[in-house]
Formats: C-alpha cells, sequence, structure tokens
C-alpha cells in the first residue's frame, strides 16, 4: 500500500504526490487506489495523442482531469473503460491496474470492463426510448432481471431524478430539458452497478443551474463510486474535486504532432493554491489555455 | 436620434421594392412553378385518360377472372398471384441479406480495407444495372445453365432478389448511419456487447429508414418487367402459382400482352390492369409513410 504513495517514476518523471504532507484538505491517505496508470499513453496510428502518464486514482474521491484543448484529457479517460479499443487505429501504450489487475491483459473482457466502469459523456446521449427502458437497458444487456422496477426506481433516486419523472416514467427520454437528460444518463450509469463512473465534461452542454446540479450529484455519488471528470472548466474542477491532475499539449517540434502530458497531479487546493509547475500555475493563472 | 442625418436620400419603403430584383424573384417563382405544373399534368393527364379507358372493365370480375382469349372475360387473377408470390418472396430473402450486409458494412467492416471498398463500390455499380441485363443473367446462370431452374417463380424471385437487393442495402446503410454514434458510445459504455447494440439499439433506431428503403423496394419489384420477359413470364398462364415451381406471370407483362393485342376491348382490359397496378404500388408507398411515421412518433 505504502509505496504508491510516494514514488517517484524513474521514466517520465512525473512526480506521484498524495496527501500525506499536503496543506488541507487532506485526502484520506488510506484509499486504496481504483486505478495505477503506469506510463500510460495512447497512439492514433502512429502519432502519439497521450504520452506516459502515470498516476494513482484513489476510491471514493473525485479526480478532475484539466487542461488546455486538445491536451488528450478525453483520450485519457476513455482508457479507463477501453472506449478507445473502439478507435480504429488507437493503440494504448504502458499500463493500467484496475484493483491490481492489468485493464488491458489478455483474460479481460471490455464488455465487463465497461460495466464496471461507468461513463456519462460530454453531450447527454440519452437513447430514443422511454425513461424507463433508458435504465433498463443496461440491466437487461447485463442479464439482470430480478427487481427491475427497484432498480431503476434507485438508479434514478441516485442521480436525485426520480422525484421529477416519477409519474411519467414512460415518456419518451428525449422530451427532458438537457440537464434531466443527463442526470438520466448518470442513473443509467448507476443502474449496473459500476464502481467508477468517468465522466466526459459531463456540464459543458449545461446551464448553470443544470451544472450546479451535477456538480452537487457529484458530492453525492462520491460516498459510493470513484469519479474521474474531465473538464476544462478550472472553476468546476476546483470546486468539485479532490485531486487535480493538470494535462498539457506538447508539440513536437519536427513532427507537428501535438501530445499531450501529465504536468501535475496534486491534491486541488494545492494545484489551485500553490502549483509547483510553472505551466500549471500558467495555465490557472488564466495566462495560459 | 436624428434618422434623416444617417441615410438622408432613404426613399419611401414601396419605391425599393418595385425594382429589378423583385421581379426577378417572380419570374423565377413562376418557372418554378410552370416546371412542377408540367410535370403534374402529365400525370394527371395520363391518369386521367387511363381511368376513363380502363373504368368500364374496373370491376370484380377483372380482378377474378383469369387470363382469356376473348377480352369480355379477360382478368387479371393469375398475374395478381404471380405478381404477389415473387414480390413476397423477393422481400423475404432480400430484406435479410439486405440489413445483414448493410449491418456488416457500417458496424463491422474495418473502415479503410480495400476488399470493402470493392464490395462498396460493386454495390454501388449494381444499383445501376440495367434491368434487363439482370434478366440475361438469370437466363443463362439460373432458369438454364448452371442452376436450371427453369421458368419458375423461384427463378423470377431470385432475380428480382438480385435486383433490389442493391437497393434495399445502400437504404439501409444510411438509415444505420443515421443512427448517432452518440447513442452506440452509450450503450457500450454500459457494457453491452455489440451484438446488443446494434439489436437493441441501432436496428430500432434504423427501422423507419430500413423500412422505408424496403418497401420502395419491394414497389420497385412490382413495376419490373424487363428481366421477367427473359424469364418466362409472358407465357399466357391461366393459372395460380401453387409453389416455387409452378410458372406464373405478372401484372406489368398483362398489360404488356394485352395492351399490344389487335383487338381494341384488349386495351380497355390493359387500362383497368394499368389502373389496378398502381392502385398496390400506391398503397404500398402510403404504407412505407406510414411506417416511417409511425415509428418516428415512437421515438
Amino acid at each position: 500500500m505504502t509505496e504508491s504513495m510516494t514514488t517517484q517514476d524513474p521514466r517520465g518523471g512525473v512526480e506521484i504526490r498524495t496527501a500525506i504532507a499536503q496543506p488541507p484538505p487532506p485526502p484520506d491517505p488510506d484509499a486504496e487506489p481504483v486505478f495505477r496508470a503506469r506510463n500510460l499513453g495512447v497512439k492514433y496510428g502512429d502519432k502519439p495523442a497521450v504520452h506516459k502518464v502515470t498516476a494513482d486514482f484513489s476510491r471514493n474521491q473525485i479526480t478532475a482531469l484539466i487542461g488546455p484543448s486538445g491536451c488528450g484529457k478525453s483520450t485519457l479517460i476513455r482508457c479507463f473503460n477501453r472506449m478507445n479499443d473502439l478507435i480504429p487505429g488507437a493503440t494504448i501504450l504502458g499500463e493500467v491496474l484496475y484493483h491490481g489487475e492489468n485493464l488491458y491483459g489478455p483474460d479481460v473482457d471490455a464488455v465487463e470492463v465497461r460495466r464496471r466502469v461507468g461513463m456519462v459523456f460530454q453531450k447527454p446521449n440519452p437513447f430514443p426510448k422511454s425513461i424507463y427502458d433508458n435504465i433498463a437497458f443496461g440491466l437487461k444487456v447485463n442479464g439482470i432481471k430480478d427487481n427491475v422496477d427497484h432498480r431503476v426506481e434507485t438508479a434514478l433516486k441516485g442521480a436525485v431524478l426520480w422525484d421529477e419523472v416519477k409519474t411519467d416514467l414512460k415518456k419518451s427520454a428525449l422530451a427532458l430539458s438537457g440537464g434531466q437528460q443527463q442526470r438520466l444518463c448518470i442513473a443509467r450509469a448507476l443502474a449496473v452497478e459500476p464502481d467508477v463512473i468517468l465522466m466526459d465534461e459531463p456540464a459543458s452542454a449545461l446551464d448553470p443551474v443544470a451544472t450546479a446540479g451535477i456538480e452537487e450529484l457529484m458530492q453525492g455519488l462520491k460516498e459510493e463510486y470513484t469519479i474521474l471528470i474531465v473538464t476544462h472548466n478550472m472553476q468546476q474542477a476546483a470546486r468539485c474535486s479532490d485531486m487535480t491532475a493538470f494535462l498539457t499539449v506538447e508539440v513536437n517540434e519536427k513532427t507537428g504532432d501535438r501530445t499531450g502530458i501529465l504536468v501535475e497531479y496534486a491534491p486541488t487546493a494545492t494545484i489551485f493554491t500553490v502549483p509547483k509547475d510553472p505551466r500549471t500555475e500558467a495555465y490557472i493563472t488564466g495566462r495560459f489555455g | 436620434m436624428n434618422l434623416e442625418a444617417i441615410s438622408p436620400a432613404a426613399p419611401p419603403l414601396g419605391h425599393k421594392i418595385a425594382s429589378s430584383r423583385l421581379w426577378r424573384d417572380r419570374i423565377f417563382r413562376s418557372i418554378l412553378l410552370l416546371s412542377i405544373a408540367v410535370a403534374l399534368l402529365t400525370l394527371f393527364t395520363l391518369l386521367i385518360d387511363t381511368f376513363l379507358e380502363g373504368r368500364p372493365r374496373l370491376n370484380g370480375a377483372l380482378l377474378e377472372n383469369m387470363p382469356s382469349g376473348r377480352p369480355a372475360r379477360a382478368g387479371l387473377q393469375s398475374a395478381i398471384f404471380g405478381s404477389l408470390w415473387l414480390v413476397g418472396i423477393t422481400s423475404l430473402v432480400s430484406l435479410p441479406l439486405g440489413v445483414g450486409t448493410a449491418i456488416f458494412l457500417e458496424e463491422y467492416a474495418p473502415k479503410n480495407s480495400r476488399y470493402i471498398r470493392l464490395i462498396e463500390l460493386n454495390i454501388q455499380n449494381m444499383a445501376g444495372v440495367p434491368s434487363v441485363v439482370f434478366g440475361i443473367l438469370g437466363l443463362a446462370f439460373i432458369a438454364r445453365g448452371p442452376l436450371s431452374w427453369g421458368f419458375t417463380v423461384r427463378t423470377g424471385a431470385m432475380v428480382l432478389t438480385i435486383l433490389v437487393l442493391p437497393l434495399v442495402i445502400i437504404a439501409s446503410r444510411e438509415a444505420i448511419r443515421a443512427v448517432p454514434p452518440s447513442i452506440r458510445d452509450g450503450s457500450l459504455a454500459l457494457g453491452a456487447t455489440q451484438w446488443q447494440t446494434i439489436w437493441r439499439q441501432v436496428l430500432p433506431a434504423a427501422v423507419p429508414g430500413i423500412a422505408t428503403g424496403s418497401i420502395l423496394s419491394a414497389s420497385r419489384a412490382l413495376g419490373e418487367s424487363a428481366p421477367l420477359l427473359l424469364l418466362g413470364a409472358l407465357s399466357f398462364v391461366t393459372f395460380n402459382p401453387t409453389s416455387l415451381d409452378s410458372g406464373y406471370t405478372v401484372l406489368p407483362l398483362l398489360i404488356f400482352k394485352y395492351a399490344s393485342d389487335a383487338k381494341a376491348e384488349f386495351h380497355v382490359v390493359a387500362a383497368a390492369a394499368i389502373i389496378v397496378l398502381l392502385v398496390v404500388l400506391l398503397a404500398m408507398n402510403a404504407t412505407a409513410i406510414l411506417v416511417r411515421n409511425r415509428f418516428q412518433k415512437r421515438l
């Protein structure tokens, strides 16, 4: 357990710092890492999109991935539920351990990974079905047949949507507002009882009120789930995350390839008050990106 | 604020609008109206002319009687059943084949593969081949030659299947492609397999497009005559098909037969038969529209 806390990655040079000696509020030092990325990279064809990310992501925490456009935040987060598998030409380099097990191991079933590691997308993408069927779909495809009504209700309550929709579960999900649709997508992910929820800019298509709703919901969800969220809204990262990873783009001068690299990964309070890296500081003070 | 100061020479609004721009607008609108009027007038003239000519024979006997050498007793029954058999079997075979091919090409096939591109190119070309060519192909390889199925319903349906298959594939592919990728992502991210995603999300969302495409393909098959001309459907048939190996005739060819007969009374029968064919075609197209609207509303 402890060796993960303060290791220095010998190759990538990215320092892993969890909260032991850091100023407030320290995330639980005993939290078991859900994901361990070791020199994790993604290539599209032969173009490197994300380069050697090494970091641990702890249980029951919200980790925010921030950084300028094109820094590979979304590409990186999609490594954790193997959604990148679906992109032709994408290759994963390095290693991701999920509860100690290699996520890309030969015996690992990507479909099962995606059940355990749920995902919420940038634009709400409810299925063109009823509210009820949107939630029940995940149960159906995973062969869960008992207590479906109850599970649907629990999921909708978990996403704080139940009271708004309980009387019209049979109505089309497309009739909901943007914020409600996004909460429906969260409920849909919750229904299959995942362990982790990945959120790829979940509020970027929403108005401020709906955004506040999603952020509040995340605080409740972290009691039971581990959350990784990509955002390019720094205030959002500062408001709701425990840990923050700052990524930036490096441009290869010879080839012109733009590659995302992890600059700094630390408790959110540290990143936003005493960032170590000048690039982080430049970004969070608005001088760059 | 003083408006005069900003545009001192502003003329009254009425003047400006009556300029040449407006005239050009009117002229073009008239030309467009004229072109649609020509199309509709031609169609209506033909329809009305045919209707007036065929009206005396538009009755139950026309549908019930078999083709006959005597104009007063000549009917369409065997051709109606022949057409139904052919279109029915063609749809039954081409729908699963076509939708299956479309699913493979859209969802499974590697996007950059040369072989796949070659297949796609061939499908597109097949959709443009004149139908009589399929008739010759069917005559050489299916009716005679390797398969030797003879001039039967089976042969006719097989050739029509080859004929409409590209249309079904292209329509289904377009319908499948129109399903937003975010739906697939959402489904896969919940732990659905690729097949579950296709079967439960993509296909249901694509049903309106697939149904419309298939029904339109079926009406194409119903109206087709050139390839069947070569496949024995022109013969004088006074019995309904009873199996895949029966001889047959179809409505378009019976119409051709009656219309080209020397006796003028037969032309009345032909006109009446055209009305019947048109009604069936219109009904199929209306079904296509209904199916599409119904499924779209359900979403």
